[in-house]
């Protein structure tokens, strides 16, 4: 063995290709099953839960909608959303910081796919590790509440700048607590230029309406997308 | 704080290429990060240390080199690399530009024996 040489091995292989390639599995499964699946990104207390009740209430009306939640610990939000009448299922990540395809895939095992029209998959609060995960979904969402601070696109860019839509949060607070909502969507756009961003509030309702068409405007382009390949 | 399960798929990657390969000590692992993978590169190297213990990988050194983000700039036609990651706009024509081609990898590139 002291004979050997110095020498490289080749790998060029993503660090992450095992949920990638997990991720791409689902996503082929929901595409097939003509499902709509949103993945929702913010900071803890962004109002994810909020914006996902408001949502589902009104959404139910008019098509089969179902909720993954993840969090650390606790069934909480789990049981919040049920009341809504969808399908909802919290999975506890122990100390797990974000969700992997992997789990979403064993927590929707039992689920008839072909039964839902649209998924949310409610990540982690956290806005940092989520965004290197793919989990199958159509789409990224990505909340900033009016409590956090307009600068949160600049300091957390990877997550911002891969959101398919940016929701401006709690803005029934926005006069309160001083946003600037000109600077917060100058932040986001300065990270993600091409985005539309909604602002809301679930409590008032503000911009529900326009969150909503956009959610229609992507179940209609997979319903298109489906078409196509059939 | 994601970097330590990060580390150790870094790991198990890295070893099941060095067993094939036939290396029994690596000495250097060389990664590529993109500045939108959202991995601090301090917190891996504090995270690939614990991790590669007991393995061939103990004791190598983490090569990481960063890839800044590439944007496809519509106007200009043609990809352009931004000097800052919190600025999606082109250097040449100042326009905003969100089409990432590159900055999120998180590659595995290759590993250096003894």
């Amino acid at each position: 063995m002291s004979y050997e040489t110095k020498r490289l091995i080749e790998i060029r292989q993503g660090v992450l290709s095992k949920n990638d390639q997990l991720a791409a599995e689902l996503r082929s499964r929901f595409h097939a099953a003509g499902v709509t699946v949103i993945n929702l990104l913010s900071s803890p207390g962004a109002g994810k839960t909020s914006l996902l009740e408001a949502t589902m209430r009104v959404m139910l009306a008019e098509c089969r909608v179902a909720a993954l939640v993840g969090d650390l610990a606790t069934d909480n939000d789990a049981r919040r959303l049920a009341r809504s009448g969808g399908l909802v299922r919290q999975i506890q990540t122990g100390d797990m910081c974000h969700l992997e395809a992997d789990i979403v895939a064993r927590h929707l095992a039992d689920w008839d796919l072909s039964q839902i029209d649209l998924l949310f998959i409610e990540n982690v609060g956290n806005l940092v590790c989520p965004a290197g995960y793919d989990l199958g979904e159509a789409a990224r969402v990505v909340l900033l509440s009016t409590t956090e601070g307009e600068d949160k696109p600049l300091k957390y860019p990877a997550t911002f700048a891969t959101a398919d839509a940016v929701l401006l949060t709690k803005m029934d607070l926005a006069g309160p607590v001083g946003f600037d909502r000109a600077m917060a969507e100058e932040n986001i756009r300065a990270v993600n230029p091409l985005a539309p961003i909604i602002a809301t509030s679930a409590r008032s309702e503000t911009g529900l309406q326009e969150w909503m068409a956009w959610l229609r405007e992507q179940m209609q382009a997979r319903a298109k997308g489906s078409k196509t390949i059939a | 704080m994601h970097e330590l399960s990060i580390a150790y798929n870094i790991v198990n990657i890295a070893t099941r290429a060095a067993q094939e390969a036939g290396a029994e000590q690596i000495s250097a692992v060389h990664i590529r990060i993109g500045a939108l993978a959202g991995v601090v590169a301090d917190a891996l190297r504090f995270s690939f240390a614990i991790a590669a213990e007991g393995t061939p990988l103990a004791n190598a050194e983490l090569i990481i080199e960063e890839v800044p983000v590439v944007v496809f700039c519509p106007n200009c036609r043609t990809e352009v690399t931004l000097p800052n990651p919190r600025l999606f706009r082109c250097p040449s024509c100042h326009r905003p530009c969100g089409q990432i081609v590159h900055g999120r990898e998180l590659e595995l590139v290759a590993l250096e024996t003894l």
